[in-house]
């Protein structure tokens, strides 16, 4: 397990260190603009329970839909069978499996982080929590096939492994713009 | 043949991991919103603004991980055995490097945000928490993750429907988990 040894440089350490810590670091910067956010609403969150469950559950299932696909488009790429073009069967097929997927998950998500709210001290309503849960889901399912197959592309037309690349930026980016998107809604029920 | 798979193929494969994942972010959910954490949140400045970043971080180093083993194994370069190739050693020596550096490197930005907004706040516990957190959860993902790539691989599981859930329910719930662990021992030592 020599650094470098006598695998391709793809494989040796150095090199995935060296590509992936500046991107990590750089996407740990623009996280602190959703630690921003939550900050900004601690008071609420401690009140409101039901919240504070939502947050994981929304970032995370977010990030898997993301990865799902950015690891499906990647496999592709290395395959040689990808194509970016609206007609791409695997494309739309991934688009409307993610659709399906969060509309079938922020709904159970929704009931879910209401009764536990509940039980953990909250007050809010079963209505408010599924809009909330509903709403900012489809909104996020929107970002993840957007920016799965921008940063699938991208990452291939500037030379980098996608493996290395859009797993990290995407889901980072879909935990930002979850956060963003959740407190937005948040704002608009309550 | 991969990539020829419809919607409802995607959506079917998907399902069950990603409600298994929903589950587990209920539980972290459940674990941020209970009353030990908020009291954690309470007495720890600056906990809140590094949570999406150290959430989101794992979520980018092991993912990747995880779809590089993939591509690996599609690409017939790995073997599905536990023997430690030089290319599987690198990638696990790279993630754990990975992990750990960009950590602290999260604990020190939330010190300066916190500085730069005129907050108070302690380089030395958020450095603390970061480090037994990172470290923790460095050990019990690598370790997770690549068994669970392995066994699911030989068994005729696409690896890349595993990852992502694996990445953000084994992350979150016990990201969560050692992020209170992190506090209580750096609460021991200073």
């Amino acid at each position: 397990m020599s650094i470098g040894g006598d695998v391709d440089g793809e494989w040796s350490v150095w090199r995935m260190v060296r590509t992936m810590v500046p991107l990590l670091a750089g996407l740990s910067l623009l996280q602190m603009a959703s630690g921003t956010v939550l900050e900004t609403f601690e008071a609420t969150l401690l009140t409101q329970p039901s919240l504070l469950v939502l947050v994981p559950v929304q970032i995370g299932t977010a990030g898997n839909l993301a990865s799902i696909m950015c690891s499906r488009l990647s496999t592709q790429l290395h395959l040689g069978t990808f194509e970016l073009s609206p007609s791409n069967p695997a494309i739309r097929a991934n688009t409307v499996a993610v659709f399906g997927l969060a509309a079938t998950v922020f709904g159970i998500v929704g009931i879910a982080a209401w009764a536990i709210g509940r039980v953990l001290g909250g007050s809010l309503g079963l209505v408010e929590v599924l809009t909330i849960s509903l709403v900012s889901g489809m909104l996020l399912a929107l970002v993840v096939v957007v920016l799965s197959v921008v940063s699938v592309t991208a990452s291939y037309r500037l030379g980098y492994n996608p493996d290395d690349t859009t797993i990290p930026v995407v889901t980072n980016l879909c935990d930002i713009t979850g956060v963003l998107i959740l407190f937005g809604v948040v704002v608009a029920v309550l | 043949m991969y990539g020829q798979d419809t919607a409802k193929d995607v959506y079917r494969d998907a399902l069950p991991v990603i409600v298994v994942s929903l589950v587990a972010g209920l539980f972290a959910g459940t674990i941020l919103g209970s009353e030990t954490m908020r009291e954690g949140i309470e007495s720890v400045p600056g906990l809140l603004l590094l949570l999406p970043a150290f959430l989101a971080t794992r979520g980018g180093v092991y993912g990747s991980l995880g779809a590089r083993i993939s591509s690996g194994l599609h690409q017939g370069i790995i073997e599905p055995r536990f023997e430690l190739d030089e290319r599987l050693g690198n990638a696990i020596v790279a993630s754990f490097i990975n992990g750990m550096s960009v950590s602290v490197f999260i604990a020190i930005v939330t010190f300066v945000v916190l500085t730069m907004t005129g907050q108070s706040g302690s380089l030395l516990q958020l450095v603390g928490i970061m480090i037994v957190a990172g470290f923790l959860s460095a050990v019990l993902m690598l370790s997770v993750l690549v068994s669970v790539i392995i066994l699911g691989y030989r068994r005729g599981l696409d690896p890349d429907n595993i990852i992502g859930p694996v990445v953000t329910t084994l992350g979150d719930v016990f990201g969560v988990l050692f992020l209170l662990v992190g506090i209580y021992v750096t609460g021991l030592i200073l």
